[in-house]
């Protein structure tokens, strides 16, 4: 079969073939809805890669055939690693695509392995996503065809043990932090070897390139940002959830598709806790592209879309969130573990109303001077959201510092009140031409 | 031939000898941390900045030179 051919038109895409019932798919069931895999030849697929635009959906937006290219052109290739760890509170898309649709994660990492030269595929999941866990195990043990080992390794679940160099660390010697880059997994990695590591959701849409080829894959999307994307909507919508949505559509369009804001919303978080503030009036004509989210100073990151409600207070979330990334800090680069401790008790205290203006200067200063300044990326992204707090939410300082503060908590996901891993209702209503609704 | 410094932030305990060495590069932070605003090591401090590598105790200071 040649590149290109088939292929469903329109969405879903990635999540076709999701039934409601809460089950992982069957392999043959897979089969039905996407055909068989592909065999492809390694410089072909990259080639393939390259010309559909797909980029990393892990948080860092990276070309995907780049970072395929850097490890393929090594010698002595380590496993490629299914980085399934999603340690952002708020997001569920990886675990959806791994308890719900195994096999069209392990086809993109089987085609990805194969393209690099990895002869060997290692799962990274969370040790509390037990569906994901039993899904992949269900899945690896129907498929006899793969050219690669497959094995799962499930690992501790702190924010930062999701970043790549700490998934390596985790690998190689059970210590699930950060290390020093570079070097870079892709010049030394599992066992010192180049490795590879994907995100689920890139490995899956990989997938789906290698079928049906880059031109179907860029039927969907902007010419800059193709294709669809996983989003997990939650906050203040009516229906919370992981929605699959092509590029360029309207954040207006992306809250409706998750049922419309539950109440009237003053600033949306997009991109998760690494993300950043934007106020509702601003974020309503942002369409889902890097370009219209790098106007404001976003990024789509881990493809997390939180709603803040009127109701609801800035400041009081944004401290609650700073202070769960300051004590996620691996604990292993002073700036971190100082400097985010400082920022979070100052926040916390002008959302208390018992800080002043000076000392929101001060943590800006403090923000400053963090960013870049730690082993992996966990200060730069806290600092990230915490300038954005204090820019949307500035306003509310002065009011705080006079009066008491009626707002109810939106009790935004922090680590231990997670997201469950999102289920289709049975009672579902039927899903729109465009888009797939996946009830929690 | 060009040469720039970092830091290595895990290794780091912040004794802030290297600020004392080489304050044109190096400053801290409130808690005694480095911070290099500019990484690049301009020809006449890099005989310093090998001092500053050898000096710290805990080699969190790394000198690139290419």
């Amino acid at each position: 079969m040649s590149v290109g051919d088939g292929g469903h038109h329109g969405l879903p895409r990635l999540l076709a073939g999701l039934e409601p019932g809460g089950g992982a798919i069957t392999l043959s069931a897979h089969a039905r809805v996407h055909g068989p895999l592909p065999n492809i030849a390694p410089h072909q697929l990259i080639e393939e890669v390259e010309r559909s635009g797909l980029r990393g959906r892990g948080g860092a937006d990276f070309p995907t055939a780049r970072k395929l290219r850097a490890v393929a052109d090594r010698r002595r290739v380590g496993p490629l690693i299914v980085n399934g760890s999603e340690t952002e509170p708020a997001s569920a898309k990886d675990r959806l695509l791994l308890g719900r649709l195994p096999h069209l994660v392990l086809d993109g990492a089987v085609l990805a392995a194969q393209a690099v030269g990895a002869s060997e595929v290692i799962v990274k999941v969370g040790d509390g996503a037990l569906d994901a866990l039993r899904a992949l195990d269900g899945a690896i043990s129907v498929r006899d065809s793969d050219r690669v080992r497959i094995s799962v390794v499930a690992g501790p679940e702190g924010y930062v043990s999701g970043e790549e160099s700490a998934v390596v660390h985790y690998l190689n010697s059970q210590v699930a932090k950060p290390t020093l880059v570079p070097p870079r997994p892709f010049e030394r990695g599992y066992r010192g070897r180049p490795t590879l590591i994907q995100n689920p959701e890139t490995l899956a849409q990989l997938a789906l390139v290698a079928r049906f080829g880059s031109r179907w894959y860029r039927e969907l999307g902007t010419v800059a940002d193709p294709g669809s994307a996983l989003v997990t909507i939650t906050g203040a919508v009516r229906a919370p959830g992981v929605y699959e949505l092509a590029f360029g559509t309207s954040m207006s369009d992306l809250l409706a598709a998750a049922g419309g804001p539950s109440e009237p919303l003053q600033a949306l978080l997009v991109g998760g806790y690494f993300g950043t503030w934007v106020d509702a009036s601003a974020a309503v004509g942002l369409r889902l592209a890097r370009e219209d989210l790098r106007s404001v100073d976003c990024s789509l990151g881990s493809g997390v879309l939180i709603a803040l409600g009127e109701s609801a207070c800035g400041l009081h979330e944004s401290a609650r969130v700073i202070t769960y990334l300051a004590e996620q800090s691996a604990g292993q680069c002073g700036p971190c573990v100082y400097g985010l401790r400082a920022i979070a008790d100052t926040v916390a205290a002008l959302a208390s109303g018992v800080a002043h203006a000076g000392e929101r200067d001060r943590a800006l200063r403090w923000a400053q001077e963090i960013r870049g300044r730690g082993a992996c990326h966990h200060p730069d992204g806290a600092v990230r959201f915490v300038e954005s707090a204090l820019r949307v939410f500035g306003g509310d300082i002065e009011s705080h510092r006079r009066g008491r503060c009626g707002a109810r908590p939106a009790g935004l996901p922090l680590g231990e009140t997670a997201l469950a891993p999102p289920r289709l209702g049975a009672s579902e209503r039927p899903a729109a031409r465009t888009r797939r609704r996946v009830a929690r | 031939m060009r040469a720039s410094l970092r830091i290595n932030p895990i290794a780091c305990e912040a004794h802030g000898l290297c600020a004392e060495l080489l304050p044109e590069l190096i400053r801290l932070d409130d808690w005694g941390y480095p911070i290099i605003d500019e990484s690049e090591v301009p020809a006449d401090l890099i005989g310093l900045a090998r001092r500053t590598v050898d000096a710290c105790p805990t080699l969190a200071v790394l000198l690139d030179e290419a």
